[in-house]
Parts: structure tokens; C-alpha cells; sequence
């Protein structure tokens, strides 16, 4: 008995209809990419890419604009630098940690409170950087300037903690317990198993898990507008504000930003600019992926 | 034959080196993990020191101000709540769709591989980038303004690859033979999907809509590039009109402001007082997420325990 | 029973239980220094179990206790006992897993990794044991060109003979094996048969197998063990030809098992 027609028309139909949505994520990449471009053009257009790219100082709004990226780029950089110092060798530790050595009921206990350490939302933490932690530092660092590049870069660092210790943790726990035991039935401690032959054998994605970490500081935005600062300096002092490539684009966006001015378009060469560092570091993380699918 | 021979002492030595490193390691990693518990307890109670004082009947019914104790979050959460709806509608259909066709329909085609990674892609871009995207393509494109649709039209895209993901990764769990067995009986693929796949997946899918939903709670930056105001004393137009057709979809396209942006303006405020309502006003975000996050994670247990494979 | 001529163990009422159940029952069993001993018996009679208990495997998982001894000589350490470091007792005993499991690192770091867990770091030295251990377990002139390709290239065989390597490097008293050829094909099996035999003069050997062939084969004596208890011990060559008990002729002859 051959199906109705118009069930198989309504199967049809709804496949089509369910495929359009899936498409959705092409449509999405494709329209923040046209975005990105399309006014960042605008934007080239007026102001040489040399210039953009190689100046020292960045001050669009001021009656002699200079349109240096470098100061952004490099405030974006010190604060994620920051925070991969803090995240990367404790996110690794407590991987280790929860992985090897934790009884089971403290895994329990852990994993939620890091998965709500993640969840809280950026302004409450970027509220603790900048009345919580500034004036504590600032009591043992005098120097320490109320916007500084130090307090947000700690607190995204722990903000990313929970990133890095659940994947690498992941990747570890998929380690066969057969390699383990090999390991142990030779006299290695746990600590000599974890670090020699676990953590080796995980390589791809615990350095996945990192570059979601670095990814994640990159994009981070609230936490720096409200306590790094908004003036953009080229500088490595920690101590000093700064400001990122994400505050800029806040600070702009919270005054008056009239469609189709420069001031609007330096907006999208600093997401363009930021989209590209990021895609970067996702292609990198993909190729981890997929060479953890290798290993076994 | 043995190893050192003589020397068990070498062995022994070399055995207690090994093993202090150990321990110091187990010291190490406790410590570790403790921080992490450690920020979030400190956090909270920062938080509440400053702000709990402040929270009081009149914080939520009035309007911001210039006045510090005079100023209020009524605007800030009724524009919360209407932006989830819209984002709620926009992501959650989408995302199960698009999950249910990659899990069920899906041939290992370049475009099924297409649409994933750009789904991964998309996890990982940053949240102001979707607000520039919104504010080409909503905000001036299809000219909806800076209102609330393109605010939640934004958080949907932006918490669409975690609902994706999510739909995934329940309709994973389920074996193989309870849809073979569905087919046996001669049902179509759709009927499979609503009848068995879909509804034994509600639990996974919700546990990642809730988490999703308080995501999109706790983000500013989009919200800001999309033109919500900083300062506003005014409500968005009521959703119910007194004429013909009695519902009014003038809201979505009224000005709006939401809690984290009222938050993040009065922290910005150089005066202590205002902090302190930055501080009530985090409490109330803090006490969102945590609840919704709690809850997601009592479901996902729940879940777990419930369908045993 | 039997006693072997030097002995480099030995079992006294030795018992183990899982988690309250009694998984070895009163075993009392001589191991011949420099010697193959092979235990057989049915599926889940205890034999890997028993062979765990040399190199304190079971302490790696929770609720699991010991009952008796294990002496080990010349210094006659009772390996089972609690005050024993469990650490010290596998840096002289040794194992071979059914399943090849080298470590994903290259030839020379999976067998070199013994030594360096020791301290030892002289590449010299780590070059000198590493040949030494790869000659022993016939596989150095298969590998001695590619030593830092990596250890998953090899065949199954070669893997299972990597691991031997492995556990060699380190000199051990007595090297365990846990049916070391089930997951070998029959060319594989009897390349590492014949080593088995090759090694018995440098270090005593304690072999499980289900394959009774394998256990006639290779080992000098043999116990059978049947539900938790050794039920015979002997030579080899009597276990076989004269069993004295009708239950160990009744496995051999594949009345059951």
C-alpha cells in the first residue's frame, strides 16, 4: 500500500521547514560577516589601512582624530594576558584535581559551583573588579590606579576558570583506565601518572579547552568597561587603565551614534578586528578537536 | 637481577620523593578547586553587605533618578522580562528545529557538516559582535529601531547555539531502537519525532532553554550596541488595548532599558549611593541566575535519574 | 603439594574479598624463583583476581581487603601487608596486561618510562636499559630505527610486546601476566610464547591463561583454580598427563569449563 500523497507532502514540508531553521546558523555567520565588512569598508575608505593598523594612538571622537588600533589591540591583549596567567595553570590544576585525585562526593560538589562561577552575569562580576577587588589590590599596591588593566584581568581569569578545568577535565576523564592502570602497575604515583601519561594522552583537549578560554577573555566586555577604563593607551603596565577593543565599542554605543558617521563605522572596524582574532582562535580550536578524534 | 640490588634505600628514597609530590599535589588541587567556591561565597556576600539594605518594595515600582534613594528598577525589569519573551520565542522553536534536523534528518553531507561548524563557529563569537550584527541588520536594515524586538531578537541568536546544542545532545541519548521500533510500526519520520524523539527529550532541551534564558538575563553588551537606553523613566506600551483587536504589539518596538544595563549605569556613577543600588540590583541578578541555573541543574539530574537507558 | 627447588614466593592462606564476597579462598601456593608457574581454570575462578593481588592492583579501588601473605624473597616482605608501600611492591613486580595498552608516547618513552618514574633521567643510561629491554623482548631489530615513531604504529603483537619491553626495563623479580596473547592472533601468540620461555632465566614468571595449550606449552608447573581455590598444584608435565584430581582431568579434558 503506497503511502498517500499528501503525507509525503507534509513529511516534505515539514523536513524543508526544519532545514530552513538548521540553515539559519549559515544565515547568521554569513550576515555578522556582510555586517562586519560592509561597514568596516565604509570605513577604509576614509581612513588608509596603514594608518589603522600601525598607529600609536586611537582618539576617533577627538577634533584631530587619530585612528591607531594598536592602543584597543593591545589593551585587549594585556587584560586576557592577565587573565590566561590566572585561568590556564589553576583551570589545569583543578582539571587534574577533579580528574585523578577528588572522591567522588567532592566532583559532586564542584562541578555545579564551578558551572555557576560561569553563569553569573558579566556586569556583577565587572561590579566586584571594580569596588571589590581595585581597593583591596590597591592596599598592596599603591600604584594601582582605580581603572587598571590587573582587577579585570584576575576576575576574567576566574571567570574562565570553570571553561578550562570542565573540558580539560573531560578530556582526561576519556583517557582509557587501561593506560592508567599500565601506568600505576609500573610504581607511578598519581601525581607522576596524571602529568606524564594522562595529560600527554589529552593534549588536544586540554589546548581546545584553552583556546576556548582564550577566546572567551577576548570577547569579554563588561568586565573591563566598568572597571579597565575607557582611555585607550599603548602601554604593558598593568597598573594603568586601559582600554579594550569590546569597551570601546560599548562606550561609543552608549552615546548618541548616528546611522552612517565615522564615529559609527570605527565601531565595526573594532568588531571586525575583534571577530578576526576570535575566528582565528576558533579555527585553532577545531583543529584540536578534530585531532583528538585522531588519537583514539 | 633486581633493580638496585643492595639499595632498597635508594628505591625507598626515591618512593618517598614520588609520594610527597603527590600529596603536595592533592594539597594543590583541593586549594585550587577551593577558589572557585571561595569567589563565589565572597561575591555574595559583597554584595548583599552593600545592597541588601536597599532592596525594598519602592526599588521595584519606581523609576530611575537622579536621586540615589529615590531611584528604582521598574523600567529596568519589565524590560527584562518582555526582551526574554521575545528572545524565548525567537530561540527556542528555532533552536529545536534546527536541532531535531541535524539529529534526525541530517545526511553526512557538506552541508549538514557546513551547518555544524558554523554553529560551533558561532558559540564562540563574542556577545558584542552579535549587537553590531543586530544593529546593521535589526536596528537599521529591517528598520525595527532600538526597541524591544531587536533586543530580543539579538539574545535569541546570540543563546541559539546553546539551545541547539542542547536539543543535540538529548536527542543523542535516546538509542537507536526506540526509534527503530517506532518505524516498525509503520510510523513516518515526523511522527517518530513528535511522538517519541521530542517528547523524550524535553528534559535535556529545557535544561539548556533555561540556561540559555539566564545567559541572555545577565548580558549587557549587545543590549547596549543595539541602542537601549541607559536612563529611562518610562514604561514600554502595554500589551493589552482597550480597542479591537485587544492586544497591542506596540511594546515590541518601544525604547527599553534591562536590569544588568541599569546595573552597569549605576555602577558607572561616581557616587557610593549609587553603587549601593548597583548593588541591590545585582543581588536581584545574581538571585535570577543562580535560581534558574539551580533549577537547570535539578533538572538535568531529575532527568538522568528518571529514563535509564 | 609439591615444593618447587628455589622458591622467589610464597602464598600462605592467602584470601581476598570484594566488597564482603569471598573472591579467593585460602590459597597456599610456592612460586619457583626462575621458573614459569601458569595458573588455569574456568571463566571467573579468580585466577587475574589471585594475580592482582602480587602487585597490589586492588588497592587502586575501593573496598577491597586482604587476607594472609604473600612472601617475597630473599627478604621475605609480605607484600600484602598494609605496612607494605604498595608503590615499592610494583616497582619489583611487574605486569603484562591482557589487552596491549602502551601509553600514547613514542617506543622509546613507553619503555623508558619505568626508569624515569625512578628518577632515572641519564640518557645514557635510559639508552643502554631501553636496547637492553626491546632485545629481551625480541623486538629490537623491528623497531630500532623508528624508536620515536609512535608506540600506536605497531601491530597488536608488537604492542604486546612493547609492553613486555616496558615492564623489563626495570628489572623486575617477577614479571605477572594476565592472559597477555587472548587478544593476539595465533602468529603473535606463539612469537610471545617463545619469549616467555626465553625470559624465564632472567625473572620468575606467574602466567594466567584460559588456554590450557598455552599453559602446557610454556610453564614449568601449574595450579588450577576452580571457584576461588586452588584444587591442584604440580608440575606441568604431571598436571596434564596424571592429574590427580578428577576435577582438574574433568577441565582438561574439556568436561566442562
Amino acid at each position: 500500500m503506497k503511502r498517500p500523497l499528501f503525507i509525503i507532502f507534509k513529511e516534505r514540508a515539514i523536513e524543508g521547514a526544519l532545514l530552513l531553521c538548521a540553515l539559519s546558523s549559515i544565515f547568521i555567520t554569513l550576515s555578522i560577516v556582510f555586517i562586519l565588512f560592509y561597514e568596516s569598508f565604509g570605513f577604509f575608505k576614509d581612513i588608509p589601512l596603514w594608518e589603522f593598523l600601525t598607529g600609536t594612538q586611537w582618539t576617533p571622537l577627538f577634533a584631530q582624530p587619530k585612528f591607531g588600533i594598536l592602543p584597543l589591540v593591545c589593551g585587549t591583549l594585556l587584560v586576557t594576558g592577565i587573565a590566561v596567567l590566572v585561568a590556564l595553570p589553576i583551570g589545569l590544576i583543578v582539571a587534574v584535581y577533579l580528574s585523578e585525585y577528588a572522591p567522588h562526593k567532592i566532583r559532586e560538589m564542584a562541578k555545579p559551583i564551578l558551572e555557576l562561577l560561569a553563569a553569573i552575569p558579566t556586569v556583577v562580576y565587572g561590579y566586584f573588579a571594580l569596588l571589590f577587588l581595585t581597593p583591596i589590590l590597591q592596599k598592596f599596591i599603591p600604584d594601582l590606579s582605580g581603572f587598571n588593566a590587573l582587577s579585570p584581568g584576575i576576575i576574567i581569569g576566574i571567570m574562565i576558570i570553570p571553561y578550562v578545568s570542565s573540558a580539560s577535565e573531560d578530556s582526561m576523564r576519556a583517557v582509557p583506565m587501561q593506560i592508567r592502570e599500565g601506568s600505576y602497575a609500573m610504581g607511578a604515583t598519581k601525581f607522576q601518572t596524571a602529568f606524564r601519561v594522562i595529560i600527554p594522552s589529552a593534549f588536544s583537549g586540554i589546548a581546545a579547552s584553552f583556546i576556548i578560554g582564550i577566546s572567551r577573555a577576548i570577547g569579554e566586555t563588561m568586565v573591563v568597561a566598568i572597571a579597565a577604563g575607557m582611555m585607550p593607551s599603548l602601554t604593558l603596565n598593568p597598573l594603568k587603565p586601559v582600554q579594550t577593543l569590546t569597551a570601546y565599542i560599548v562606550g561609543v554605543s552608549l552615546g548618541d551614534l548616528p546611522h552612517g558617521t565615522l564615529e559609527y563605522k570605527t565601531i565595526f572596524a573594532a568588531g571586525i578586528t575583534l571577530f578576526l582574532m576570535t575566528l582565528f582562535l576558533n579555527i585553532l580550536g577545531f583543529w584540536f578537536k578534530r585531532k583528538i578524534r585522531e588519537a583514539y | 637481577m633486581g633493580f638496585e640490588r643492595n639499595p632498597f634505600e635508594e628505591i625507598r628514597k626515591r618512593i618517598a620523593q614520588n609520594k610527597l609530590r603527590d600529596h603536595l599535589f592533592w594539597i594543590l588541587g583541593f586549594f585550587s578547586t577551593l577558589i572557585g567556591f571561595v569567589v563565589l561565597f565572597t561575591l555574595i556576600i559583597d554584595l548583599f553587605i552593600d545592597g541588601f539594605p536597599r532592596l525594598s518594595w519602592s526599588f521595584f515600582i519606581s523609576y530611575p533618578s537622579r536621586f540615589p534613594e529615590k531611584a528604582g528598577i521598574l523600567s529596568a525589569w519589565v524590560g527584562t522580562t518582555l526582551v526574554m519573551v521575545v528572545t524565548a520565542v525567537t530561540a527556542i522553536p528555532l533552536g529545536i528545529a534546527a536541532g531535531i534536523y541535524l539529529e534526525e534528518y541530517g545526511k553526512k553531507n557538506w552541508l549538514t557538516h557546513l551547518i555544524e561548524i558554523n554553529m560551533n563557529n558561532l558559540a564562540g563569537v563574542p556577545s558584542i559582535i552579535y549587537g553590531l550584527l543586530a544593529l546593521g541588520l535589526f536596528v537599521y536594515f529591517f528598520k525595527f529601531g532600538e526597541s524591544i524586538l531587536t533586543g530580543g531578537l539579538t539574545l535569541g541568536l546570540l543563546i541559539l547555539p546553546m539551545v541547539v546544542t542542547s536539543t543535540r545532545e538529548s536527542i543523542k541519548s535516546i538509542p537507536n531502537s526506540i526509534r527503530e521500533a517506532s518505524y516498525a510500526l509503520g510510523a513516518t519520520k515526523w511522527q517518530t519525532v513528535k511522538d517519541h524523539i521530542l517528547p523524550y527529550s524535553m528534559g535535556g532541551i529545557l535544561t539548556g532553554v533555561i540556561i540559555g534564558l539566564s545567559r541572555a538575563i545577565g548580558e549587557t553588551a549587545p543590549i547596549i550596541t543595539v541602542g537601549a537606553l541607559t536612563f529611562i523613566a518610562f514604561l514600554p506600551s502595554p500589551p493589552l488595548s482597550p480597542t479591537f483587536p485587544f492586544i497591542s504589539f506596540q511594546w515590541l518596538f518601544d525604547p527599553f532599558t534591562v536590569m544588568p544595563i541599569q546595573m552597569f549605569n549605576w555602577v558607572s556613577r561616581p557616587q557610593k549611593e549609587f553603587h549601593l543600588n548597583a548593588a541591590a540590583a545585582g543581588i536581584i541578578l545574581l538571585v535570577m541566575t543562580l535560581v534558574m541555573n539551580g533549577l537547570a541543574i535539578y533538572l538535568r539530574y531529575r532527568f538522568r535519574k528518571r529514563i535509564k537507558w | 603439594m609439591i615444593i618447587p627447588e628455589r622458591l622467589k614466593a610464597e602464598v600462605k592462606n592467602l584470601n581476598f574479598y570484594y566488597n564482603q564476597i569471598q573472591a579467593i579462598k585460602n590459597i597456599n601456593l610456592p612460586i619457583a624463583e626462575n621458573r614459569i608457574t601458569a595458573l588455569i581454570g574456568p571463566s571467573g575462578c579468580g585466577k587475574t583476581t589471585y594475580l592482582r593481588c602480587f602487585n597490589r592492583m586492588h588497592d587502586l579501588y575501593p573496598n577491597n581487603r586482604y587476607e594472609g601473605e604473600i612472601i617475597l624473597y630473599p627478604d621475605r616482605l609480605n607484600i600484602i601487608s598494609p605496612k607494605v608501600d604498595p608503590i615499592e611492591v610494583r616497582m619489583r613486580i611487574s605486569m603484562v596486561f591482557q589487552k596491549p595498552n602502551p601509553f600514547p608516547k613514542t617506543i622509546y618513552e613507553n619503555v623508558a618510562y619505568g626508569l624515569r618514574v625512578r628518577g632515572e633521567n641519564r640518557r645514557s643510561f635510559l639508552d643502554e636499559k631501553v636496547e637492553k629491554a626491546l632485545r629481551q623482548a625480541a623486538l629490537w631489530d623491528e623497531v630500532k630505527d623508528r624508536l620515536f615513531d609512535h608506540a600506536f604504529n605497531l601491530s597488536g603483537g608488537q604492542q604486546q610486546r612493547l609492553c613486555i619491553a616496558r615492564a623489563l626495563a626495570t628489572d623486575p623479580e617477577i614479571l605477572l601476566f594476565d592472559e597477555p596473547t587472548s587478544a593476539l592472533d595465533p602468529t603473535a601468540t606463539s612469537k610471545i610464547e617463545e619469549l616467555i620461555m626465553q625470559l624465564k632465566k632472567d625473572v620468575t614468571i606467574i602466567i594466567v591463561t584460559h588456554n590450557m595449550q598455552q599453559a602446557a606449552r610454556v610453564s614449568d608447573y601449574t595450579a588450577f583454580m576452580y571457584l576461588g581455590e586452588i584444587i591442584e598444584f604440580d608440575k606441568t608435565e604431571k598436571i596434564f598427563t596424571r592429574p590427580s584430581k578428577k576435577l582438574t582431568e574433568d577441565y582438561i579434558t574439556g568436561r566442562f569449563g
